[in-house]
């Protein structure tokens, strides 16, 4: 069976950068940084105290107020991230849609975990009787994915993958490969996190995963620069409307660039730790290099994983050297996250909709921060300022905790 | 100090998000102000709060107006 095209004809997104893909997109070219002070809750006695959080969202013209009293935050994020995709990409307008046809792969890496925290603070407080009845429809993660279905009227396949700072990525190749095979003509697909809570922000500096570098947010994030000293957490989603390319053609959908290429691999070594080689990340990449169908030099641009940590930055820089030989100080390698933070399961969903926007606007997206390059960090990270360039193929890498990898590759749309 | 009909109405406002205008004594829960079966028991939850009572399930689940409630607040607080 031949595999069916897929394209994307719609995205929508909220970052700490704004609140749609424009704005996001504006903050990327410009290389600011969407990282500030945590204010959503007492950060006092924090190791950490800064993140990525949504700015001055306005939700009443998503979502009505009894409404979002019973969504946690990361479902409010990604329906408005699905509202804005499926408003770009027109597909409401189209009267012939067969809505049996579409389907939505919405992950979160980590879930509700505010309406979680608040339940069982009242439960310990007051008692079992005062356990919200919307708890769980609040708060389990497939609920984005449900509740696009039930807004939109989608009754196509209905999943959300959670592969935590993967989540995103898997969630996009696996929609990408429901069009292909022939399981949907349409599918929503992405990731949404809002997970800058106070027990999060505990466990994961409990973890020693997170910057401290408090008095200075906006550097924080720093991906392979030698002051580097962990992530930033930060909240956010973005969807994207996949469609197959005959399907988009036949209703006249504009086409922002096309999924080519899905890979995966798991490193097998530890629960939060990539081995220092990066074979893990390098076989992902090359499983999605070889479902391209392509060289590893037609690879122009990787929006990397990039995190900031100390450990990942190496091994990620290792995979490519290995995947790429000398081709890897030819292309391009940036790290949005040093201006978005890490959005954890939201993560590979901006960064796919930046791997597009990079091949369809021409821009490569920088990497701020990076003042000091560390030792063997010396590729072409596009370091301080964002960088005109013609971008063909683009490749999108996401690795997370249980030694998960997914690697997406996206091309300009030529016909 | 409000009565327990205002008192109960307002819950009913807040908790099922429509307008007071909307909201009469013989309002159904379910058939005129759109609540489903897990508003209706975070509902019940609201006006154990606000009238510092327990309502048992059973009593909950008779419950279907907005006189109902006002009733059952009258004779029990």
């Amino acid at each position: 069976m031949a595999k069916r095209r897929v394209v994307i004809t719609g995205m929508g997104m909220l970052s700490p950068l704004g609140n749609d893909v424009d704005s996001s997109w504006d903050g990327i070219c410009s290389g600011r940084s969407g990282i500030a002070g945590i204010d959503r809750f007492d950060t006092t006695g924090y190791n950490t105290r800064i993140g990525g959080g949504i700015k001055d969202l306005d939700i009443e013209p998503y979502l009505s107020t009894k409404d979002a009293r019973k969504l946690d935050a990361f479902i409010h994020y990604g329906l408005i991230a699905a509202q804005q995709a499926v408003d770009a990409s027109g597909l409401d307008d189209y009267t012939d849609l067969d809505r049996e046809r579409v389907g939505v792969a919405i992950g979160s890496g980590i879930g509700g975990l505010e309406y979680i925290e608040k339940n069982v603070i009242t439960m310990e407080k007051s008692g079992p009787r005062k356990v919200s009845p919307f708890f769980v429809p609040a708060s389990v993660i497939n609920m984005i994915s449900g509740n696009v279905a039930i807004r939109f009227g989608y009754k196509g396949p209905n999943i959300a993958i959670v592969t935590a700072c993967t989540t995103g990525t898997h969630n996009i190749g696996y929609a990408a490969r429901t069009i292909a095979y022939g399981d949907a003509d349409v599918m929503l697909a992405g990731g949404s996190e809002m997970a800058t809570t106070r027990s999060s922000i505990a466990a994961f500096s409990a973890a020693r995963a997170l910057s401290t570098r408090n008095d200075e947010p906006e550097k924080a994030s720093r991906p392979w620069d030698r002051g580097r000293d962990g992530f930033v957490l930060s909240d956010g989603a973005g969807v994207l409307v996949l469609e197959d390319l005959e399907h988009a053609k036949r209703r006249g959908a504009t086409i922002h660039g096309e999924v080519i290429g899905f890979g995966m691999s798991d490193d097998a070594f530890h629960i939060t730790a990539p081995p220092e080689s990066g074979e893990g990340a390098a076989r992902s990449m090359k499983n999605a290099i070889r479902d391209a169908g392509l060289g590893a030099n037609d690879i122009d641009y990787i929006n990397a994983h990039g995190t900031s940590t100390l450990v990942g930055d190496l091994a990620e820089v290792s995979a490519v050297k290995s995947v790429f030989a000398d081709h890897a100080h030819t292309l391009a390698v940036s790290s949005t996250k040093s201006m978005t933070g890490h959005l954890l399961g939201a993560a590979g969903a901006v960064e796919a909709i930046f791997s597009v926007l990079a091949i369809r606007e021409g821009v490569l997206p920088p990497t701020i921060n990076l003042d000091d390059p560390d030792d063997g960090c010396d590729l072409d990270f596009v370091a301080g300022k964002s960088r005109k360039a013609d971008v063909r193929v683009a490749l999108s890498n996401s690795f997370g905790f249980g030694g998960t990898n997914g690697t997406l590759i996206f091309r300009r749309y030529e016909g | 100090m409000s009565t327990v009909e205002e008192r109960v109405k307002k819950i009913v406002c807040e908790q099922l998000g429509v307008k007071e205008s909307e909201v009469q004594n013989t309002s159904s829960f379910v058939e005129d102000l759109g609540a489903d079966s897990l508003d209706t028991v975070e509902l019940v939850m609201a006006l154990e709060e606000e009238f510092e009572t327990e309502i048992p399930d059973e009593e909950a689940e008779k419950l279907a107006s907005v006189q109902d409630a006002i009733d059952y607040i009258v004779a029990h607080t």
